[in-house]
């Protein structure tokens, strides 16, 4: 990976860190909605979850429509799908590891 | 010999992975600069620096190469230390490839000849450590090393 593809990363688990920002995002995988239709089950005011929506949108993880006036909010899969090729590769670094490790054990093993 | 990986309370995951080889071997493995390089590190990548600073409070480092002459450096400090029986130290990446500091206790436990690696790895956040557990890695882990049994049993002389 690139270093910015790190950078990526890092503002994708940071804006997923957050219980609302989590919840906004389950919302929206059932269809896009507007800022006041995300408010809604929140108690919290529509400045407050449009700073939310600002972390979602600078991390790539959700994209508003061009509509001046409801610019309605859409869940944008890509970072998501590399936080989890991110972790493919965490699982396949311990499996070649400890592959590599047990012929370093057999072959420690067989020294006088 | 199969790896088990699983959730443990809120931001920590454990792996068990028994080898067929004593602890003081294992230990050695896991501890000397002359041996780690040999079987850490992801596939394509090289550690070309190992540091390490075998007491409580001493560091450890290591530099890797990777494809197209990439570098990748993460560290730590050992916080415990009991010879051939536990390690305790942190760790980071110099890239944030990780979110925060983790830390790590390995836990060897020997018998009859067989020694049981449990690894706990405690991570910055739970959500760090929930998008882990969602990777079916668990599998994917188990059919290489069921692999690597084969590869072994072709070595043995």
């Amino acid at each position: 990976m690139e270093l910015d593809s790190y950078e990526h990363l890092d503002a994708t688990f940071a804006a997923l860190a957050d219980p609302t920002r989590r919840a906004i995002l389950a919302r929206l995988r059932a269809g896009e909605a507007t800022v006041s239709e995300l408010a809604e089950p929140f108690a919290m005011s529509q400045p407050a979850i449009s700073k939310h929506l600002k972390v979602l949108e600078r991390a790539g993880l959700i994209s508003r429509g061009r509509d001046a006036q409801r610019r309605p909010c859409r869940l944008e899969a890509r970072p998501l799908k590399e936080a989890t090729d991110w972790l493919e590769n965490y699982r396949d670094f311990w499996q070649e590891s400890y592959q590599r490790l047990d012929a370093l054990l057999d072959e420690l093993k067989e020294r006088p | 010999m199969t790896l088990s990986v699983e959730a443990l309370g809120d931001t920590e995951i454990i792996m068990i992975r028994p080898f067929d080889a004593p602890r003081h071997l294992l230990w050695a493995a896991l501890t000397d600069p002359s041996l780690v390089p040999r079987w850490l590190g992801a596939q394509g990548w090289q550690i070309v620096r190992c540091e390490i600073d075998l007491r409580v409070g001493g560091a450890w480092r290591f530099v890797s190469a990777g494809p197209g002459g990439a570098l990748m450096a993460h560290g730590g400090i050992y916080r415990e230390i009991v010879a051939e029986a536990r390690l305790v130290f942190t760790e980071s990446y110099d890239d944030q490839w990780v979110a925060g500091e983790s830390l790590t206790t390995q836990i060897l436990d020997e018998h009859a000849g067989r020694t049981t690696l449990t690894t706990v790895i405690r991570y910055s956040s739970r959500e760090v450590r929930d998008v882990a557990l969602r990777s079916p890695m668990e599998r994917g882990v188990g059919e290489g090393f069921s692999r690597l049994d084969t590869v072994l049993a072709n070595l043995t002389p």
